[in-house]
């Protein structure tokens, strides 16, 4: 029979917070997993009472919602934390900035509304700004053009499963252009699907349609994630929770 | 202009190679200083991949040491792989530090940590990508001093043509006394040019300039003389020890990357030097006399660097941890402190017996009770009396299954092949001990899926040490060895399946061996390996056999020599061997003594515990062992993460 560990079983989640997070400058070089460690690292240093699965190797209660791939910034990064005791979201949020390296900033921490459905429910959709240093704006805003014509255009896309056509058109919910002489700028909103549709292949999707080549490669940042709108907006996840949260501090005040 | 960030211009680069991470810095509690505020700057190179680099407790030490001086800033650089080295040489990019991405060619010195010696084609293309001049001769004042400091510094004969000085021992006073001498030379306007700088650096204890001595051949091959070229640098250069650890608590804001790393822990070093006389073990031999940290200096270290850190594991580390005098005290106090919390301590991998099965047992009590490892290096009695690590079978196989009753489900042995006197037979017996361990250890614990793994490497003979005039094992020896041990073990159907067998095969090992024990003739040897390509020789993707052999026969031959007159010939007891004016403190006389001792299967107790055997170290260093008890104990205090 394995051993058990002594003593009694960890205490419960009482608390669940919602953060919202950057990954800014060099380290958009980091991949999920470096960024999942020096979270986890983080909170511990942070002091934030975490609560644990149980059994031999205890895991703190985190879970991750859609991370941007490597090489990506991004604005807009999520994770939910449970606690073993009550926290002030705001006091979190500033404790575990405090502790994590600058370029992984901790931007929004609020407490999960009972009953408000997943954080990744939340989440269809990802806005994104992509520079395009040595690219001419009339040349991108023409390819951008090209490409919106088109319904379906395939591009090569390495996956776990080795190579594999993805169709990068479909899922692009808008895109438009802008930026300067020597830097243009693509901003695309992308729905989720599966296998994702990253800004890199929206650009291979670009050298397809109209062999745009960048000479340099493009520097990629999330801005947003949510639900896309009717109106084409992603909206805030967190929305939700905050609502709620000032509807149940309304009401404390009525009373 | 000097000191400027090559980032803007690395940044594209990144976006093509694998894992970018290692490249960017900005870890935890990693420092950058203003250029202009200091007036030496020094990099730091650890020569190997930045996952193996980065938790180098002796390089984290000095770049805190260094960073505290108002007068000096240290950034770090590790070994860059192919691919982004490829990429840099196409785009003009220089060997840049991960701090601040400063030009690695910008700094005033250059220190390269080498914990092992298959790092030397490293520093060659770390060099090369800097746009620094391989060969020390070539390089005028504008470029870095380069220092080789580590444990393989104590023969840097190899690469005598590629650095400009090597440091001997402790690094964290000597670091100081180094920019102390490179601030005057400055200051002053540089007087006298390089040769001036290192002439004064050569005059600081513990300091070695190649340049400034000269070595002549006899016929036979060996070494005729080394002789000093000018009379103000010392005839012998010594080493220098840090005596009182508890005045350096270095690490204290230890290095946390976001990149993975070969130790996800941080480590405490809880004494320095060991004394067991093990005749093979290199660190112990060179880093004498013993000197502990208190019980009150460890806990304030483990307790300040869990908090700058966020780790979850400490390692209590030393050459030998178990032997310190207040062990089990430091052991119950700190699993007192941290129980109740996700904090794990460990020892590493340590001797054989009972006492370590206690003090894991109490170490362990958050409930991590995996893996235990011991290393009785030794497989038979026989060689353990010839490399003095004694213990008998019976102890061993007693020690093991007490670890397995004390529900220790895997245990790791090491062990080591090719030792001086060995045979066949003597590794046959880790097949026989293997076996016996899972018997009895499934006796004692009532479990069947109790596990032992064998881990066996080549052995090396090392400089400064009672096996300096060894033989080395031919990488074919050590692959036969390793075959029959093999064979033996699969032999047994019953008990084949619970032992796993992990080894190294020889052909690494005997390159090691020649850059171990070469001369200053091995150099060219070195430079036409990474000439024609290579690099990371510690990784078996990397390492090519055949390129070293080629490379060793295409420049020995003409000077006579060749690869096994470097490794399998031993040496006789008048040879001047390379590292002679290199003085470890250790008596000659002593070692030879010793590995006389060795062949009649002599052993020597510990100098700790029974009296001064006078191995030399410390009249000639003026040190004393430090060990306690000193009869304090712990303070309770709030802990991390309850
Ligand atoms: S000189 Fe004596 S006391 Fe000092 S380390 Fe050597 S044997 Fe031990």
């Amino acid at each position: 029979m394995a051993r058990q560990p002594d003593g009694p079983p960890p205490p419960p989640t009482v608390q669940k917070l919602r953060l919202r997070y950057a990954k800014r400058g060099p380290l958009r070089f980091a991949s999920h997993r470096d960024l999942a460690r020096a979270l986890e690292r983080a909170l511990r240093r942070a002091q934030v009472p975490m609560a644990f699965s149980a059994g031999f190797s205890p895991h703190p209660k985190i879970s991750y919602v859609g991370a941007a791939p490597t090489g990506a910034a991004s604005e807009a990064e999520y994770l939910e934390i449970g606690l073993a005791r009550r926290c002030d979201p705001e006091q979190v949020r500033a404790a575990l900035d405090a502790s994590l390296p600058a370029g992984v900033d901790v931007l929004e921490c609020v407490e999960a509304a009972e009953g408000g459905g997943s954080l990744a429910d939340r989440i269809d959709a990802a806005r994104w700004r992509v520079e395009l240093p040595g690219v001419e704006p009339g040349v991108l805003a023409a390819a951008v053009d090209a490409l919106l014509a088109r319904d379906e255009v395939l591009v090569a896309k390495r996956t776990k499963n080795g190579l594999r056509d993805v169709d990068a058109r479909g899922p692009v919910a808008s895109a438009s252009t802008g930026g300067e002489a020597g830097c243009a700028i693509l901003h695309v909103v992308v729905r989720q699907v599966t296998p994702a549709v990253r800004p890199d292949d929206v650009v291979a999707a670009l050298a397809a349609v109209a062999d745009l080549r960048p000479p340099s490669p493009p520097r990629a940042v999330r801005e947003a994630q949510g639900r896309l709108d009717g109106s084409g907006t992603v909206a805030d996840p967190l929305g939700p929770d905050r609502e709620a949260r000032a509807r149940c501090q309304g009401e404390h005040a009525a009373v | 202009m000097s000191g400027q960030s090559l980032y803007p211009r690395l940044e594209p680069l990144l976006a093509q190679v694998q894992k970018p991470i290692q490249y960017v810095g900005g870890e935890l509690n990693a420092q950058v200083k203003a250029w202009d505020d200091v007036a030496v700057h020094w990099a730091l190179m650890y020569p190997d991949a930045y996952e193996v680099g980065l938790p180098n407790q002796g390089l984290m030490i000095l770049y805190e040491v260094l960073n505290e001086r108002p007068d000096a800033l240290a950034e770090r650089t590790y070994a860059v792989w192919p691919d982004l080295a490829a990429l840099m040489r196409e785009h003009g990019v220089g060997q840049f530090t991960v701090d601040a991405h400063r030009a690695v060619r910008d700094f005033d010195v250059l220190g390269v940590s080498f914990a092992t010696e298959l790092g030397y084609t490293n520093l060659l293309e770390a060099l090369d990508l800097a746009g620094v001049p391989l060969h020390a001769a070539d390089r005028d004042e504008t470029h870095p001093v380069v220092v080789a400091g580590g444990h393989a510094a104590f023969n840097p004969e190899p690469i005598a043509d590629f650095v400009d000085c090597a440091v001997l021992g402790d690094g964290e006073q000597v670091v100081g006394d180094v920019t102390d001498v490179v601030a005057a030379w400055k200051e002053q306007g540089r007087p006298g040019g390089r040769v001036e700088l290192l002439a004064r650096l050569a005059r600081v204890d513990g300091v070695y300039v190649p340049r400034f001595y000269a070595v002549s051949y006899g016929p036979d091959g060996a070494i005729a003389a080394v002789a000093r070229t000018r009379d103000d640098v010392p005839v012998r250069v010594g080493k220098r020890t840090v005596m009182d650890l508890d005045e350096w608590p270095y690490p204290k804001t230890p290095l946390v990357p976001l990149a993975e790393s070969v130790h996800e822990r941080m480590s405490v070093e809880i004494f320095r030097g060991c004394t067991r006389g093990c005749r093979f073990c290199q660190a112990g031999m060179i880093t004498r006399p013993v000197r502990e940290r208190t019980i009150t200096g460890i806990g304030s270290m483990v307790d300040q660097g869990l908090r700058a850190t966020g780790y979850e594991e400490v390692g209590l580390l030393s050459l030998s941890s178990a032997d310190h005098s207040e062990i089990g005290q430091v052991a119950k106090e700190l699993a007192d402190r941290y129980e109740g919390t996700n904090t794990g301590l460990s020892l590493p991998s340590t001797r054989v017996d009972a006492f370590n099965v206690t003090l894991a047992n109490e170490l362990s009590r958050n409930g991590r009770r995996s893996g235990l490892t011991f290393a009785p290096e030794g497989g038979s009695e026989r060689i353990r009396r010839v490399i003095n690590k004694t213990v008998s079978k019976e102890d061993l196989v007693r020690t093991v299954t007490t670890a397995y009753a004390n529900g220790w489900t895997q245990v790791k042995l090491y062990f080591m092949c090719g030792l001086p006197t060995e045979t066949d037979e003597d590794v046959l017996e880790i097949a026989e001990l293997a076996v016996e361990v899972i018997r009895a250890g499934r006796e004692a614990s009532g479990r069947k899926d109790v596990r032992c793994t064998v881990s066996i490497g080549g052995f090396v003979p090392k400089p400064h040490t009672p096996f300096q005039w060894a033989g080395q094992a031919s990488a074919e020896t050590i692959d036969h060895r390793l075959r029959v041990l093999r064979q033996a073990i699969n032999a047994d159907r019953r008990t084949g399946r619970s032992i796993g067998l992990r080894y190294h095969d020889g052909q690494p090992g005997v390159v090691e061996g020649l850059l171990s024990r070469g001369d200053r003739r091995v150099g060219r040897v070195i430079e036409r390996v990474w000439r024609e390509g290579g690099r990371f020789d510690g990784w078996s993707e990397h390492f090519s056999y055949e390129r070293w052999t080629a490379a060793a026969a295409a420049e020995l031959a003409p000077l006579g020599l060749d690869l096994d007159w470097f490794t399998t010939r031993e040496r006789t007891q008048d040879e001047v061997l390379p590292w002679d004016h290199l003085d470890s403190g250790l008596d000659k006389e002593w070692l030879w003594d010793d590995w006389q001792d060795a062949l009649s299967e002599e052993e020597v107790a510990d100098c700790r515990w029974t009296p001064c055997y006078d191995c030399g170290v410390c009249p000639t260093n003026g040190t004393e062992i430090q060990i306690g008890p000193t009869g304090r104990s712990l303070l309770p205090l709030t802990v991390v993460g309850r």
